[in-house]
């Protein structure tokens, strides 16, 4: 931010943190460790009563969403949907919430925040967002972004990624964020001011890293490669429960079929009349019970999808680990080679091949004075040089310290919500076989009637 | 009234003697012998009690009745009828059981073809021996058919399964089709056996019992001329629905054949697009449970819920299974088959009208619509019911399964419910 130290390798600060309910803070940079101390919650060491910080004190909720249409970048009409985000804080005697601040959001707001976050704390596990465009439909699931069910459902996945971000221990103290949900005008161009696009680390250059880097942290590429296990049997299992999810729909909506030739046949059936009606009519209530039912799944699949994404953002901080690292490795070697390049100046022998050593048994030997200033700056080079490993490697290592715990912290959370899920799963099978039994044990009585 | 019984009984199975052509009721059958028929008549009439179920009507002695008889002075009586269909249900006075099985594939050098084994057993008389095993090819049961057609005009045949495979697949004898079928073939002489009246068809015993050889050359014998007055016989019967004498029975009767026709044929295509839904689900959850446990093999925490969901799913796909057959066992069958008896009871033609004659085929048919249609509901409610009863087992299965994972889930010292999880 504002404080941007001017070489860009040095580990950025994370964004001052601002209390909340203190309107006037404005922007002044407050140093993070300071701020915690006024807190009486304890230091960032992501402990139960710290994330629980921001969830006493206040609630976030993703209230409405609303179809907007306004011009884009390129003066082009576009369509979009806005989304309520409602602030309230919780009055500590009486348990009542007062509506402390209502701003409306669109998706693209929501991205630049992340963006944002990821820039800043490259140790962190950023909570992803919802998916984008809608993945792993099944045919009745519309994949339309405009659709009301994939928006309702948008608007709960962005509800859970504020959630998440502000029981962060770590991020819920970053002043965008806070600014993200109290300052409606301006936002963007405060973020923008911040500069971090232009701090984010290149792809081409992390991708360079993570070839060439020669010592990572093996649990880092432990951890790359659980996220990349995870990745693909979570898509794996998505796109096999929507074919599952298509299949039942069929199987649930033919027995409408049979609703309706009941009850034209019952018309004409003196006898089996009133049975073939009211069978009939189960049928009808068994053949619609399936949207339900499929609806509450689709929610399970939001809560495996969210597992999906964040297997991206563990692949993110593995990146940031082997930049750091192959940075490190860099400046090593670079040192290494400067300290060599010294020693052969100084005592005369030349090991390495350098132009200057080209030229000079070309055109002849420099003088004593050229050489003096030569090592001279080298020294120098590596004075700076030595100067700036030790911080790398500080940097390095408190980057491994922070990025792992907040990887273990992620696990736990992972192990809860995952098997959460799957207990639920369990759960929505029950209620959909109960209905089953229910629609049947009818049927069956009218059917026995006819 | 008695007498009026036995002699609703004579009527169903006969055929007009005098003014259709002089048809003979069936190859190698009992003479006709009214007067015989008359004498029984007698006997009988001193042991019967309308009010009880007179079972005893169609005990073994009623056997030596010659059923084959017609005679057109005696008029029907509905409640008689009902007796007969009563009767029916009766599985403990079945003398005649009869299984069709052992499909076997027969290579010649001019035709494949499959035959199936027929065995019978019975406690009748007229039967040289209480078991019998023959072996028939679909030809056979044609034949069969078309011979009861004949001596039986008015009355409602059993449908045998279409002779083509109808959805066109490459292979002619697959297992499924052969299976399918033989249950049909199976029911289809069930059908006959259970009749009042066909089961005591002379062709119908020969067709259960005789060497393959003898079969031959019984099929070489009797009138082709004949079979085709049959069908006439049918056809005018079925015509004279609007005949003076009872006009609003045989308009309901044929309206009720179309609508039923119409409904029948609606469910059949339902419940086979039902059992193929069904099958493509299985097909998708077959996969399902695998998933699970290769995820656990990369989750250390998670690896008992995992391998857990996936073996309630794997549960889950065993019942589905199971619903399916049941499907395929109970409901798709007797579906089918009223399908192709729907298809028999459509036909009409206008031919002539032959008042008298055709009045008292009339009754006989109608006696034998009424018998039909009891058997009818009988049969589908019997079939839904079945349906209705697989899916609630399959629910229940599932549900246990479910129910059980949970149990063992919640009983494991959860970590704290997360406060801070959205």
């Amino acid at each position: 931010m504002e404080q941007a130290p001017p070489d860009p390798e040095r580990r950025l600060q994370p964004a001052p943190l601002e209390p909340l309910g203190h309107p006037d803070a404005g922007l002044e940079a407050v140093v993070g460790e300071e701020v915690e101390a006024a807190r009486d919650e304890g230091s960032g060491d992501g402990t139960m009563t710290e994330n629980n910080f921001w969830l006493k004190k206040i609630e976030i909720s993703v209230s409405e969403a609303e179809k907007r249409t306004g011009r884009n970048a390129m003066n082009m009409q576009e369509t979009y949907t806005a989304y309520l985000i409602e602030t309230r804080s919780v009055e500590h005697i009486d348990g009542q919430s007062v509506l402390t601040d209502s701003l409306w959001r669109r998706y693209s707001e929501f991205e630049l925040l992340r963006n944002y976050l990821l820039v800043y704390y490259p140790h962190v596990v950023v909570p992803p967002l919802p998916e984008k465009r809608a993945e792993f439909v099944w045919h009745k699931l519309s994949a339309d972004n405009m659709d009301p069910d994939f928006v309702e459902r948008r608007r709960i996945g962005l509800e859970n990624f504020l959630l998440r971000v502000a029981s962060h221990p770590i991020l819920c103290r970053d002043k965008i964020f806070y600014l993200f949900l109290t300052q409606e005008g301006n936002w963007k161009e405060t973020v923008n001011e911040t500069g971090f696009q232009l701090k984010a680390d290149s792809r081409l250059k992390a991708l360079n890293a993570t070839f060439r880097v020669k010592n990572p942290d093996k649990r880092f590429t432990e951890l790359k490669h659980y996220s990349d296990e995870l990745q693909s049997v979570i898509s794996h299992l998505l796109r096999v429960r929507a074919r599952v999810a298509d299949r039942l729909y069929g199987v649930y909506k033919v027995h409408g079929n049979y609703g309706r030739v009941f009850s034209e046949w019952s018309a004409i059936e003196k006898e089996m009349g009133d049975g073939l009606q009211s069978a009939g009519h189960h049928m009808d209530v068994y053949a619609s019970s399936i949207d339900d039912i499929l609806e509450d799944e689709e929610h399970y699949a939001d809560q495996l999808k969210e597992y999906l994404f964040y297997a991206e953002a563990l692949r993110a901080v593995c990146r940031k680990h082997e930049l750091m690292q192959y940075d490190l490795e860099m400046a090593a070697q670079d040192l290494a080679s400067k300290k060599q390049q010294c020693e052969e100046l100084a005592t005369g022998t030349v090991r390495t091949f350098s132009l200057k050593g080209m030229t000079t048994k070309l055109f002849g030997q420099e003088t004593p004075e050229q050489r003096e200033a030569r090592i001279k700056v080298l020294e120098e080079q590596i004075n700076e040089g030595e100067q700036q490993l030790k911080s790398k490697n500080l940097e390095g290592r408190e980057f491994v310290k922070n990025a792992w715990a907040d990887i273990e912290r992620f696990k736990e959370q992972k192990n809860r919500d995952l098997k959460e899920a799957l207990i639920s799963y369990a759960v929505m099978q029950i209620s959909m076989c109960k209905k089953g039994i229910q629609v049947w044990t009818n049927a069956k009585e009218c059917f026995s009637k006819m | 009234m008695d007498g009026e019984r036995r002699a609703s009984q004579a009527l169903s199975s006969g055929l007009p003697e005098g003014g259709a052509g002089g048809e003979s009721p069936g190859d190698g059958g009992p003479v006709p012998g009214s007067s015989g028929s008359s004498a029984l008549l007698q006997a009988e009439v001193l042991d019967l009690d309308e009010d009880e179920d007179d079972l005893e009507v169609f005990s073994k002695d009623a056997s030596l009745m010659d059923m084959n008889s017609f005679s057109p002075m005696m008029p029907t009586s509905p409640l008689s009828m009902i007796n007969q269909v009563k009767f029916e249900d009766e599985p403990d006075l079945k003398d005649l059981f009869i299984t069709v099985d052992e499909p076997e594939s027969h290579v010649t050098t001019v035709e494949t073809f499959i035959t199936y084994r027929i065995i019978t057993k019975t406690s009748r008389g007229e039967f040289d021996s209480s078991e019998f095993e023959v072996r028939r090819r679909y030809q056979d049961f044609l034949w069969l058919k078309g011979k009861l057609e004949d001596a039986h005009p008015t009355l409602i045949i059993p449908p045998l399964p279409e002779k083509f495979i109808v959805k066109g697949m490459v292979e002619r004898f697959n297992d499924d089709f052969i299976e399918t079928r033989r249950k049909a073939l199976q029911k289809f002489l069930n059908r006959i056996a259970d009749h009042p009246t066909l089961t005591f068809n002379e062709d119908f015993k020969v067709f259960l019992t005789a060497q393959t050889w003898e079969l031959s050359s019984h099929k070489k014998q009797g009138p082709g001329l004949l079979s085709r007055m049959g069908q006439t016989v049918r056809a005018v019967a079925w015509s004279m629905r609007g005949v003076k004498s009872r006009p609003e029975e045989f308009m309901e009767m044929n309206n009720f054949i179309e609508m039923f026709s119409q409904k029948i044929n609606l469910i059949d295509k339902i419940s086979q697009r039902i059992y193929k839904e069904e099958r493509e689900y299985f097909d998708e959850m077959k996969e399902y449970g695998p998933v699970h446990i290769l995820w656990s093999a990369t989750e250390e925490d998670l690896v008992d819920t995992l391998k857990s969901v996936a073996s309630c799913v794997d549960k889950c796909c065993k019942a589905t299974e199971k619903r399916m057959s049941g499907l395929s066992e109970a409901l798709l069958p007797v579906v089918h088959e009223y399908v192709l008896y729907s298809e028999i009871l459509m036909l009409t033609e206008e031919i002539g009208k032959l008042e008298d004659k055709v009045e008292c085929a009339n009754n006989a048919l109608k006696a034998d619509w009424e018998r039909w249609k009891q058997n009818m509901q009988n049969d589908i409610k019997s079939a839904f019911t079945d349906m209705a009863e697989e899916n609630i087992h399959y629910y229940e299965q599932c549900l246990a399964t479910w129910e059980s994972f949970l149990t063992s889930q919640t009983d494991l010292p959860l970590e704290e419910a997360s406060e801070d999880k959205p």
